[in-house]
C-alpha cells in the first residue's frame, strides 16, 4: 500500500515537471532555435537592463503579453531584421512557469567561481 | 579684605559645597563640549580620509566593472569572478541580494557611498549597466588606521590643552561669581570689628567701675541692681571677647605655657556665678588640684568660658551644671534641653544655633573647635532630649 502510494506520488510529480519543461520548451524554445540569437543572449540583454530577477521576470511578462517596440531589449537593427515577436497565447500562470525556468536555467547566482 | 583674611573666613562647608558643584557641574560641561568637537572632528577626519580613498577605489571599482563587463559577454565561455590583490569585492542585485563577493566584511551598507566596518575601507559604485545584474559593486581594501592614530593623538593633545584652558577659565569665572558674596562677608566682618572695637571701652569702663564699688556699704536693692547691671556687662564683654576671637585673636600667635587648669577652672566658674545666679543654676565641682596643661591662656578660657556660658544658656531653670577635671579630661554636663542628632552633627559649625529662643550669634563652639583643633583637643559631644548635654574635652 505504502509502495502504491509512493509510485503515485513520483509518478504525479514526474508528470508535471514533463508538463513544465514542456511550456518553457514547446512555446519558447520551438521559435528561438529557428532564430540566429540564441536564448540566452537575450537573457543578459536583461539582467543588463533590468538587474534583479524580480524586475527581469516582470519585464519579460510585460513585454511577451504586450510586445512592442518600446519595451524591447534588442538592439534597432535587430527589430528591423525579425520585428517584433507575435503576442504569447499563454496563460499568466504558464507564461510565469516558463519564465521561472528560464530564469534557472541561465541565472548567474551560485554559478560564479 | 585684609580683615577676611585675618578672621580666616574660608568659605564655610556650604558654600564649599556650592563652588564643588559648580565646579563639577563646570568639568562636566567642559568635557560634554570637548567631547562634541572632538566627535565631530573625528567624523570630518573620517570623511577627509574616505574622500582620499575614494579616488583609489574608484579606480579599482572601474577596472573591476571593465571586468565584469567581459565576464557578462562571455559567460557561456567561462565563470570565474575577477578577482585582485590589492581589494576585495562583492556584487548585488537591485534587490540587493547578493550575487558574488570576496568580502572579508559582510556587513553592507546600501545607504552610504563610502563606510569603515571592521577595520575594512567600502566604497559603493553603481555601475551604469548592470553586467552579470550587478547593480551594486562593493569595493573593500583594509585600513591600515594611520589616519585614526594621527586623529586620535590630535584629540588627546588639543582635549587636554582646553581641558586645562577651560579649568584656569572656570577659576576665574568661580572667582567673578565668588566676589560679590565675599564683599559681603568682608562688609558683615568689617562691622562686627568696628562694633567690637567701639563696644572695648564702654565695657571695660563698666566691669572696672562695678569691681571699684564697696558692695558692703550697699543696701540690698541697689546690690541687686548693681548684681543685673554686673551680669549684663559680663555677658556683653563675653560677646565681644568671642568676636573679637575671630577677628584678630586666632590669628596671633599662641602663647603657651604650663598653666594650672584647676585653678583657672575655678576662676571661670566664679566668674559665671553671677550669671548663673538668675536662672538659679548649682555648679557641681568635681576639680582635681594641680592638672596642668600646656596652653595659651586667653584660648583655655575662651573654650571654657563658652563650654559654660553654654550651659547656663541652655539650661533649665534651678537646674545644675557639673564641671569635672582629671589629669587629661574637662568635663562640663548641664541638665538642660539637650539636642537631637541633626542638631548634633552641626554643632560646631559657625552661626549655627540650634535653639532659636536663647540668644547668641551662634559662635561659641565654632570657637571651640577652633582651639581644639589647635591644640589637638578631642571634643565628645553626649546629649539626650530632655536630659541634658555633657561635653568632654580630652587631650
Amino acid at each position: 500500500m505504502v509502495k502504491l502510494i509512493l509510485i503515485m506520488i513520483l509518478s504525479f510529480s514526474f508528470l508535471q515537471a514533463t508538463k513544465i519543461r514542456t511550456v518553457y520548451e514547446k512555446n519558447c524554445i520551438k521559435c528561438h532555435k529557428k532564430l540566429p540569437v540564441s536564448i540566452d543572449k537575450y537573457f543578459y540583454r536583461y539582467l543588463l537592463k533590468y538587474s534583479s530577477e524580480t524586475n527581469v521576470k516582470k519585464s519579460m511578462f510585460e513585454y511577451l503579453k504586450k510586445p512592442n517596440k518600446k519595451m524591447t531589449i534588442m538592439p534597432e537593427a535587430f527589430i528591423k531584421r525579425f520585428g517584433i515577436k507575435k503576442k504569447t497565447k499563454l496563460s499568466d500562470e504558464k507564461l510565469n512557469q516558463a519564465l521561472d525556468i528560464y530564469w534557472e536555467k541561465y541565472k548567474v547566482f551560485g554559478k560564479l567561481k | 579684605m585684609l580683615v577676611l583674611k585675618s578672621l580666616d573666613i574660608d568659605l564655610t562647608k556650604s558654600e564649599t559645597r556650592t563652588l564643588l558643584g559648580f565646579s563639577l557641574l563646570y568639568s562636566f560641561l567642559v568635557l560634554v563640549i570637548i567631547s562634541g568637537i572632538s566627535f565631530i572632528y573625528y567624523k570630518f577626519q573620517k570623511d577627509l580620509m574616505l574622500q582620499e580613498k575614494r579616488h583609489l577605489l574608484q579606480e579599482y571599482s572601474n577596472d573591476l566593472i571593465f571586468q565584469l563587463k567581459d565576464l557578462h559577454i562571455n559567460f557561456d565561455k567561462y565563470k570565474f569572478y575577477p578577482r585582485d590583490e590589492k581589494f576585495n569585492s562583492a556584487i548585488f542585485d537591485s534587490d540587493k541580494k547578493l550575487i558574488f563577493s570576496t568580502l572579508k566584511s559582510k556587513d553592507v551598507k546600501f545607504d552610504k557611498v563610502a563606510y569603515i566596518s571592521k577595520n575594512m575601507i567600502h566604497f559603493i559604485e553603481e555601475p551604469e549597466s548592470y553586467y552579470l545584474g550587478a547593480k551594486y559593486v562593493i569595493m573593500e581594501v583594509p585600513d591600515d588606521n594611520l589616519w585614526f592614530n594621527l586623529v586620535k593623538n590630535d584629540i588627546i593633545t588639543y582635549s587636554l590643552i582646553a581641558f586645562i584652558f577651560m579649568l584656569i577659565l572656570g577659576y576665574f569665572i568661580s572667582k567673578l561669581f565668588l566676589k560679590p558674596m565675599r564683599d559681603a562677608l568682608h562688609l558683615l566682618d568689617r562691622f562686627i570689628k568696628d562694633t567690637t572695637h567701639e563696644l572695648n571701652t564702654p565695657i571695660s569702663a563698666i566691669i572696672t567701675n562695678i569691681e571699684m564699688i564697696d558692695k558692703d556699704d550697699l543696701d540690698e536693692k541697689v546690690l541687686r541692681k548693681i548684681n543685673r547691671i554686673d551680669i549684663g556687662a559680663k555677658t556683653i564683654s563675653n560677646i565681644y571677647e568671642d568676636l573679637t576671637f575671630l577677628t584678630l585673636n586666632n590669628k596671633i600667635i599662641s602663647q603657651n605655657e604650663e598653666l594650672d587648669l584647676s585653678n583657672i577652672l575655678e576662676q571661670r566658674v566664679e566668674y559665671f556665678s553671677s550669671l548663673a545666679t538668675i536662672k538659679k543654676i548649682n555648679f557641681v565641682l568635681n576639680i582635681k588640684k594641680d592638672v596642668y596643661l600646656n596652653i595659651d591662656i586667653k584660648k583655655i578660657s575662651k573654650l571654657i568660658d563658652n563650654l559654660i556660658s553654654n550651659a547656663i544658656k541652655y539650661n533649665k531653670i534651678a537646674g545644675t551644671i557639673t564641671v569635672g577635671l582629671e589629669d587629661n579630661i574637662l568635663i562640663i554636663e548641664d541638665t538642660g534641653k539637650g539636642m537631637n542628632k541633626e542638631n548634633l552633627s552641626n554643632l560646631f559649625e559657625r552661626y549655627s544655633r540650634f535653639d532659636k529662643s536663647v540668644g547668641g550669634f551662634g559662635i561659641g563652639l565654632n570657637i571651640v573647635s577652633l582651639i581644639a583643633k589647635e591644640y589637638n583637643l578631642n571634643i565628645n559631644v553626649v546629649s539626650k532630649i530632655n536630659e541634658g548635654t555633657k561635653i568632654e574635652v580630652k587631650w
